[in-house]
């Protein structure tokens, strides 16, 4: 006997104890997709036999069976299962699941199971218990198909038993194994000659066949059409449409899934009485005039369409109404009701029409979902989901999604057929609206320890408690998260310098690099201001159009952790203006081929930002410091010209002043007052991203190339370029001249450079490399370390710095960032752009030494 | 780091006798920190100054635990340079003798009064010359005190909360050691070390026959033990033990009896205000938006009416407050099951906000900045979607009322933004006509006819009853 089970099913074992289950079970599946009933009692109670414990068993066996269905996996019960009570809950959990349940009857004489009984020493239990499932199993085993079983098999001897083949069945909606490529055709609605031009438009060949009411249609690349549903109904060539669709279908050149409409007229057809409404009259009445051969086809056609398609190894689903991801590739009322209706809250809006639970809104499935029966005005990506139905036979445009290029084709409809309940500009007006709500962020999205896959490196753990505070800093202090596709990384300094008075020195960071077989790098000078990274679009428009955003300017300027840079609107917009101008200038739009840019910058001055920072503890020490130092000199000065000995209080101190002096020199060379714009200085190093593309494959030249351009553009009164020189580490004069040009830079007051490996993103022989390491000045440090670090005493003590960690998180934050960019450029949804850009927001609040 | 002690009585230099230091010499004194050093840059018959100078190792401060903990903050800071807690350390170890009261060759003029003058060239003080006033006055100090800048470079960033001071008083040197000791930390608001009942012991040996008297005990005890509340009530019981006579204690326990009875505070009836109304929509289930240390939390549960209680708050630090001061650990597991406490955002969706029928939001808005207001009205009113919303707000029109208050300021240094009535009730109706709410306003503290309340308050209902009767008029479902 062959036994067919659809391949992610629940099956139930039935029989009484003896019968046979277990072994055929360990036949015929895996090890694992077997949980008996023993087995649990066993895990709970340490006895297999132990009746005492079956409650807590069967809680065992519940959860372990819904745990597999839930991951799609076959689940196979091993328990007698004679009484219909103990199959319901076994089905509800396949009810649960969207699971179809199967059902193997072993309806196996009384005495051999009695006799197999006795043989086994371990089963203590008398033959009138095997007598009284046995009774249990007859009453109820004709009525079992009645239960919800989709099969039930009935084997009735132990022959049976031993004959039966398993096959495992594909379900109907598994099309994993088909690549396509596809044409995803939205709601035609009758709308025949629409169709024939959208077919023709993307490259098919249609023909009539002379003799027989058929069409021959075919793509000389092999391409299949792929219908969303509601083929027919409002519309004026509704049998046309079936007809064509039927042929493709055929010939194989189709595929369809079915549509609300579609069902309903089908049930016209078999002649059940279904309300007369949304445009079947019109059908019924073109559907007359055929013959009633046709008319016959396209019912059990109609009849033969399933609710979904899984395709091309589960990246694709083809759903009507759309499916979330928990439905999909599985089989139950639920799903085909999803499939044909969508999910609806119940409630009704003005026109009377079902409000609609928003699941695309809520979608984080992998796999993308293209659907209809929702007319939309025009079609727009949520979350990896799109609607393909844009209102034809009201007016609208007949659209198609070609896969897996996700390229867009559509025509216009050459009229309005049919009026709609609800007009489409109605809808129009809160598309960007509709587009914002349902990209928003879930708490799911970010929070808990988290496994983020990057392009540079996969799987990187973000822990829980480092999500937790970034959902703090994420939501009190950072910008509309829609402009954040990109949080710039942390940056490691050089290893500590043995050079006397020095704790950083070019050459370690140069030899950092080469030690790592990095030969070309890039030297440019660090100004001393605070990371900022600048959103700039060429209009408003674009900025909505890019980003999402709505009423919020052309662009933003936010910190390293998200945070607005501007308290000053005005001061904002006259900022952006300014960069926008520039764009405008020196063809930057063009030339690029976008609307809008992100760059990564330095913006100064110091004091703009770290205001706080600067008269809380800055020259908080500074005042402090000098005001003691002073009175300390005056009373020392005192005691000597009394005549004491205050040489080794002298010695002590003398030099703290000195340092303390130059340690308010330090903080005041990066602090001025910002009146106006002019005060402002932007030095842009990175050309983030653009509509062209992230710029990660680009070198850095490339970048300060493209970026001197804007800045020359704009007269370098704000924006400002950023110095530097490409360095080979194979010549040792240029290492030399490398730390002769910092020392340079760092006595003229400068904060110190960043040595860059010349790629973006560059490989050494030990795998990736740090993508910048900071060498910093040494007066600079002040205001790091303390005005006293450089005291012999101190410097000695600070040399034993650990940078293992610092590096680790730079690299990880770097590859984050890029990832962020990557998926934003990709127009990836909103919630995966977040997700990397929160882990590194995450990343920052690891604990690290902050004056590395 | 200076401390400067002079007299002027005559002979001055027995002040060498009584700090038990040679005016002649260089006196080096070893601390856990650096060094200390005593000299004398004046020493005739009419006029001694000792001066205690120290010398803090600032990179071996910041190798164990800082204060801060975070940030560069621990790392460029003034310790080395000003009178703090350090100088406490250094005044009991430099003149350890002298501040018991005793003197070797000198014990009667340790006993006596006589003039003293502390100098110390930077003192930080979180309460500015009100404070200085408030803890030396009463011990009948002369107070010179001038406020320092912080950059002379840059005058618009202010003052900073350094003074120079100058005291001066007629006491026993024990005595000025004693205050100094007690007080300096108590300007500074700060220690450097774990503080713990030991440190109760200190207050109490250093301020014996001076703090019990003091008007400004409880600032003091308070401030000399971080803030912990509970070390401060030992300090002060015991202070007030001392010496507390019969009628000072019936005037205390008037004024307690007053707090008692003054009119009860705007956050009071706020909550009030809250509950009354949950009550009124015969509300079962509450969620606190934004709970911060629970404060409101804690009066929910007292009514009994709210069967399911739940606080979030997007500041898991704030959380854990929240927790300890609901005391969740202790609770009884019934009262333990109507409540929880979880990290969320108004910001991102939350499944979890959907399992209660109120939402309030008290005083939290005002916090969010306005751009990210669409994404909270989608988040509550749209995706939470409770039965009941309750949002209050402050209402800026009546900032003028607040005499402290200058003109322009918000109320809070976090607010973003803060609403007149008009705005507040223009952005409720909205909000109430985009989800389906509908919405009602209500004052809360005193009306000013003019200005209004000091608080506003938006209640929203579901418009639901009415919408089911439409839907149940309306056509089919699921047909398009």
């Amino acid at each position: 006997m062959k036994i067919s089970i659809p391949e992610l099913s629940l099956v139930l074992l039935v029989g009484t104890s003896g019968c046979g289950k277990s072994t055929f079970g360990r036949t015929h599946f895996k090890a694992t997709e077997v949980i008996s009933s023993d087995f649990c009692r066993g895990l709970v109670a340490d006895d297999e036999n132990d009746q005492s414990a079956s409650s807590d068993a069967f809680t065992v066996l519940h959860c372990i069976v819904d745990r597999r269905l839930a991951a799609g996996r076959l689940a196979v019960v091993d328990a007698t299962n004679v009484q219909p009570e103990d199959r319901q809950a076994l089905l509800n959990v396949a009810r649960q699941n969207n699971v179809l349940a199967v059902a193997i009857v072993f309806d196996i004489s009384e005495s051999i199971c009695i006799e197999r009984n006795e043989q086994r020493p371990d089963r203590d239990f008398g033959p009138h218990v095997i007598r009284r499932q046995y009774k249990s199993l007859k009453r109820s085993m004709r009525g079992m198909k009645r239960e919800g079983f989709s099969r039930v098999f009935i084997l009735e001897s132990p022959e049976d038993v031993d004959q039966v083949e398993i096959e495992r069945a594909p379900l109907w909606n598994n099309r994993k194994y088909d690549h396509g490529p596809f044409d995803i055709i939205g709601d035609i609605h009758g709308c025949f000659d629409e169709l024939r031009e959208l077919l023709l438009k993307m490259g098919y060949h249609i023909s009539e066949c002379p003799e027989e009411p058929r069409y021959k249609v075919h793509h000389p690349e092999g391409r299949r059409a792929l219908f969303v549903g509601d083929l027919v109904d409002r519309g004026p060539k509704t049998p046309e449409v079936l007809r064509l669709v039927m042929s493709m279908l055929d010939d194989g050149t189709g595929l369809c899934v079915a549509g609300n409409h579609d069902v309903k007229l089908m049930k016209k057809l078999a002649g059940k009485n279904v309300s007369m409404t949304h445009g079947l009259p019109e059908s019924v009445e073109q559907m007359d005039k055929e013959t009633d051969e046709f008319k016959q086809k396209c019912g059990s056609f109609l009849d033969s369409l399933i609710s979904h398609y899984v395709l091309d190894d589960g990246k694709l689903v083809v759903a009507h109404a759309g499916l979330k991801e928990k439905l999909q590739g599985r089989s139950s009322a639920r799903v085909r009701d999803f499939c044909l209706y969508g999910e609806t809250t119940g409630e009704t809006d003005e026109y009377g029409l079902p409000v609609r639970y928003n699941w695309a809104g809520d979608y984080r499935g992998r796999a993308m979902v293209v659907y209809g029966h929702t007319p939309v005005p025009r079609t727009e990506w949520i979350n990896n989901t799109i609607c393909l139905d844009t209102g034809c036979v009201f007016g609208g445009n007949l659209t198609a999604m070609r896969y897996p290029e996700r390229e867009l084709v559509s025509v216009p409809a050459a009229k309005m057929y049919y009026q709609p309940v609800k007009p489409l500009e109605l809808v129009e007006d809160h598309a960007a609206r509709q587009i914002r709500d349902d990209e928003s962020l879930d708490i799911n999205d970010v929070c808990g320890k988290r496994i983020v896959n990057t392009r540079l490196q996969r799987a990187m753990t973000i822990r829980a408690e480092n999500a937790s505070a970034a959902l703090e800093v994420m939501s009190r202090f950072a910008v509309n998260p829609q402009w954040l596709a990109y949080l710039p990384p942390t940056m490691s300094p050089s290893a500590t310098s043995k050079l006397e008075g020095y704790l950083e020195y070019p050459e370690e960071a140069l030899n950092y690099f080469s030690d790592n077989g990095v030969m070309q790098v890039i030297c440019e000078e660090k100004h001393m201001g605070s990371r900022a990274v600048v959103v700039v679009c060429k209009d408003e428009e674009s900025a909505e159009k890019r980003f999402g955003v709505h009423n919020e300017g052309i662009g933003v300027c936010y910190t390293r952790t998200g945070r607005p840079f501007f308290q000053d609107a005005d001061l904002q917009r006259e900022f952006l203006e300014r960069i926008k101008s520039a764009a405008d200038e020196c063809g930057f739009w063009e030339e690029h081929n976008t609307s809008w840019m992100i760059l990564d910058c330095e913006l100064m001055p110091w004091s703009m930002k770290a205001q706080e920072l600067l008269r809380k503890q800055y020259a908080s020490t500074g005042s402090a410091a000098a005001n003691a130092m002073a009175e300390l000199n005056v009373q020392l000065s005192a005691a000597k010209s009394r005549g004491l000995d205050t040489s080794v209080l002298e010695q002590g101190f003398s030099q703290r002043k000195e340092q303390v002096h130059k340690y308010v020199e330090a903080y005041r060379r990066y602090c001025w007052n910002v009146e106006s714009l002019k005060d402002i200085k932007l030095a842009p190093f990175h050309l983030l991203a653009t509509e062209s593309g992230a710029h990660a494959d680009k070198n850095h030249l490339w970048h300060i190339g493209a970026l001197s351009k804007l800045v020359r553009a704009e007269g370098e009164e704000v924006l400002m370029l950023t110095n530097n020189r490409v360095v080979d580490l194979a010549s040792s004069d240029e290492k030399i001249a490398a730390c002769h040009w910092w020392e340079n830079l760092t006595a003229e007051g400068g904060e110190g450079m960043v040595i860059k490996p010349l790629d973006f993103v560059a490989t050494g022989h030990k795998g990736f490399v740090q993508p910048a390491v900071k060498c910093r000045g040494k007066e600079y440090l002040r205001i790091i370390y303390g005005p006293e670090y450089d005291d012999p005493r101190y410097l000695e003590r600070l040399r034993h710095r650990g940078l293992g960690h610092k590096r680790s998180l730079a690299w990880r934050e770097f590859a984050l960032g890029v990832e962020a960019l990557e998926r934003f450029v990709a127009k990836e949804p909103l919630y995966r752009v977040h997700e990397c850009v929160f882990a590194v927001l995450a990343l920052e609040s690891e604990p690290v030494d902050p004056r590395l | 780091m200076l401390l400067s002690i002079s007299t002027t009585h005559k002979p001055a230099t027995d002040l060498g006798y009584l700090l038990m230091k040679n005016p002649e010499n260089i006196h080096p004194v070893e601390l856990s920190f650096g060094m200390a050093h005593v000299f004398y840059p004046q020493a005739t018959d009419d006029l001694c100054t000792a001066t205690l100078v120290l010398d803090v190792d600032a990179v071996g401060l910041v190798r164990g635990k800082g204060p801060g903990g975070e940030g560069l903050e621990q790392y460029v800071n003034d310790r080395p340079y000003v009178a703090s807690s350090y100088f406490s350390v250094a005044i009991a170890r430099a003149f350890g003798t002298a501040l018991t009261g005793k003197s070797k060759y000198k014990q009667e003029l340790a006993d006596s009064k006589i003039p003293l003058t502390a100098k110390i060239p930077v003192v930080p003080c979180r309460g500015g010359e009100v404070l200085l006033n408030t803890l030396f006055a009463p011990l009948g100090y002369e107070i010179k005190a001038t406020r320092l800048p912080l950059d002379s470079q840059f005058p618009d960033w202010g003052e900073s909360r350094y003074y120079s001071l100058e005291l001066s008083n007629t006491v026993r040197v024990k005595d000025l050691l004693s205050h100094l000791y007690v007080l300096i930390p108590v300007l500074d608001d700060d220690k450097h070390y774990f503080v713990g009942q030991a440190e109760v012991e200190k207050l109490l040996k250093h301020g014996e026959g001076w703090l019990s008297s003091h008007p400004a005990k409880q600032i003091i005890s308070t401030r000399y033990l971080l803030h912990k509340r509970s070390l401060a009530q030992l300090a002060l019981d015991q202070l007030l033990e001392e010496e507390e006579d019969p009628v000072e204690k019936q005037e205390r326990q008037d004024s307690q009896e007053d707090a008692v009875e003054r009119p009860i505070s705007l956050n009071e009836q706020r909550i009030n205000a809250v509950i009354e109304t949950l009550k009124a929509h015969q509300v079962r289930s509450v969620i606190d938006l934004g709970c911060g240390e629970g404060r409101y939390l804690k009066e929910i549960l007292e009514h009994r009416e709210f069967g399911s209680v739940a606080g979030i708050d997007v500041s898991p630090r704030v959380l854990e407050k929240a927790a300890d001061r609901l005391k969740l650990e202790r609770m009884p597991e019934r009262r333990r099951e109507k409540i929880s406490l979880f990290q969320s955002s108004l910001v991102y969706k939350d499944a979890r906000l959907k399992d209660y029928e109120a939402a309030i939001c008290i005083e939290v808005i005002e916090h969010m900045d306005l751009p990210r207001i669409p994404v909270f009205e989608r988040t509550l009113f749209q995706y939470a979607h409770p039965r009941v919303i309750i949002v209050t707000t402050p209402n800026l029109e009546y900032n003028k009322k607040f005499e402290t208050l200058p003109a322009g300021k918000l109320r809070h240094g976090d607010h973003r933004f803060e609403w007149t009535r008009e705005e507040f009730q223009t952005w409720a109706n909205n909000a109430a006509r985009r989800f389906g709410y509908s919405v009602s306003f209500s004052p809360i503290g005193p009306v000013d006819e003019e200005l209004g309340p000091p608080t506003q308050m938006a209640t929203f209902v579901l418009a639901e009853a009415e919408k089911e009767v439409e839907s149940k008029i309306g056509k089919g479902n699921n047909e398009n």
